[in-house]
């Protein structure tokens, strides 16, 4: 395969990997804690720290960086001290977020080059140097729910139960949602702010009809990802079509045909 | 000898943005106690239950569990909570849901004597063989079963059951509280439920709450503060024998 032997197809790959690990050990969490909304907001208010980025002059991603994190411990706090109902403050903080975002793209001398890449990805144009920010936070994420496994799954499971049985589930909480902001990190150079949730969630979406384990469902939610990256970037470079869109339209489809199946199989025996 | 007081709650409210949810209960519970609390839905039965369990901080009142603060004195409860509030497509098997219960330990696998007392657990309420199961194949009785086990590993003084027949059919309910009455002869047990016909029969003393809780350690209660509680004609259970007395709406 000729296409394998351009560099930037190499880092695409690899990226590939990066990003399927996170999709799969994230987004099993987002799928069975229903987070699905939280790490939309969290994925969109940080198109504010891209902004800034241009703004001031730095790596826009280090800006997405400190405005994920920034926003999933608010997004923490709000959810635990709860005055509003939840999903209307992170409502709020998703298009404040973008609106700064654009406001302060207004303000930056000159033209914003790579901008629709933060919005859609773009994983053709990984560097080298965003593949060592993208595997030190991979890494940070095996690393932090393999310490925490158990933990995370009684939190998931029954929080109230966890918390009475002496399981610091506050602090386990804002813990699990700043590593949601840093699997957006990871996932926007690939496919974008807005894309982004789709393929945290539809790996684990399907997996989760068909194993019976948080384990297992992270294990087959990682090898779906990167079937869906794999195969996303290989029609896009035939079709010369965008990656990151054709990498959720393939996770879309592959969403769909699962969903298909079930019925077929007959899974799907409610009650009409 | 008096029997050893477990928990007691003196002159407790709770409001939820100005809407009472309690209002000065006081309330004693025992290490031989077989309690049913009863009450209309909305009664302050499940905010009651977390009082105890220090997850509700009234705004007015004590609270002590084993003489400590609820945060302190929890690890004694054993809490089962309403079966039908979880998600019944969560991928986890009856053995994972069971060693939840475990003590917290935190950088620590589950230990040898956890996976003892969990094994121990599942027995006790007759679902060893189930083990291996996925919680979402298995019925609302048997789930009910797995959630009790959980609550059993850290050997509690006290269970605590929030609405535990809700999600049972009739014939299960029956092996239910035989469950329960073998249960009892090791720990004091508190059910909440809206079901008085059910649980009038089976256990040893009853409360009624709707916001104010009616209770004076018996199975006796009055029937004008039943009818307080429920405001409308109820069941009146007496001397231990149900009786069946309705009365005219006023």
């Amino acid at each position: 395969m000729d296409i394998l032997s351009y560099p930037f197809m190499q880092r695409a790959l690899i990226a590939g990997v990066l990003v399927s690990i996170t999709c799969g050990v994230i987004g099993t969490y987002v799928v069975v804690r229903r987070m699905v909304f939280v790490s939309g907001g969290i994925s969109h208010a940080s198109f504010g720290g891209i902004g800034l980025g241009y703004f001031l002059g730095f790596d826009p991603v280090i800006g997405a960086m400190l405005f994920s994190v920034a926003s999933a411990v608010s997004i923490g706090a709000i959810s635990r001290r709860a005055r509003l109902p939840e999903d209307t403050s992170i409502g709020i903080l998703w298009a404040v977020g973008m609106a700064l975002g654009v406001i302060f793209i207004g303000l930056s001398p000159g033209y914003a080059p790579d901008l629709f890449g933060y919005l859609f990805g773009n994983i053709l144009s990984v560097s080298g140097a965003d593949l060592a920010l993208m595997a030190a936070l991979t890494a940070v994420i095996v690393v932090v729910v393999s310490l925490f496994f158990k933990e995370f799954q009684s939190l998931s499971f029954d929080e109230e139960f966890a918390r009475v049985s002496g399981v610091p589930t506050a602090w386990l909480y804002y813990l699990l949602v700043v590593l949601i902001a840093l699997a957006v990190v990871i996932l926007i150079r690939a496919v974008g702010i807005v894309l982004l949730i789709a393929l945290l969630t539809i790996p684990a979406a399907i997996s989760r009809r068909l194993v019976r384990s948080l384990r297992a469902m992270m294990l087959l939610s990682v090898a779906l990802s990167a079937l869906f990256v794999a195969s996303g970037l290989w029609l896009s470079y035939v079709l010369d079509l965008a990656s990151g869109a054709t990498i959720i339209l393939v996770s879309g489809a592959a969403f769909l045909a699962s969903l298909g199946l079930r019925r077929a199989r007959g899974h799907s025996a409610q009650p009409e | 000898m008096a029997a050893a007081e477990l928990v007691r709650l003196e002159d407790v409210w709770v409001h939820y943005d100005g809407t009472p949810a309690l209002e000065g209960v006081h309330l004693s519970l025992y290490q031989d106690d077989f309690l049913g609390i009863i009450g209309p839905n909305g009664g302050g039965k499940t905010t009651l239950l977390k009082v105890i369990l220090g997850l509700i901080r009234p705004q007015r009142g004590e609270v002590a569990v084993m003489g400590a603060s609820p945060q302190a004195g929890r690890r004694a409860i054993g809490y089962v909570p309403q079966s039908s509030l979880f998600d019944r497509d969560f991928p986890v098997s009856a053995w994972d849901v069971v060693l939840m219960g475990s003590k917290a330990r935190l950088f620590r696998r589950y230990s040898e004597e956890d996976k003892r007392k969990a094994a121990g657990a599942l027995e006790t309420v007759g679902m060893q063989e189930h083990r291996e199961r996925w919680m979402g194949e298995l019925s609302g009785g048997q789930q009910q079963r797995v959630l009790i086990a959980r609550a059993l590993v850290s050997e509690p003084r006290l269970l605590l059951l929030d609405e535990p027949t809700a999600n049972i059919d009739q014939p299960m309910q029956a092996e239910f509280y035989e469950l329960l009455s073998t249960l009892k002869e090791r720990m004091a047990i508190v059910l909440v439920t809206h079901d008085i016909s059910a649980v009038s029969v089976h256990v040893e003393k009853i409360a009624c709450l709707n916001r104010r809780l009616y209770y004076h350690g018996t199975k006796e209660l009055d029937a004008e503060e039943l009818e307080e509680a429920y405001q409308c004609p109820i069941q009146l259970i007496a001397h231990g024998v149900p009786h069946w007395v309705l009365k005219e709406h006023r």
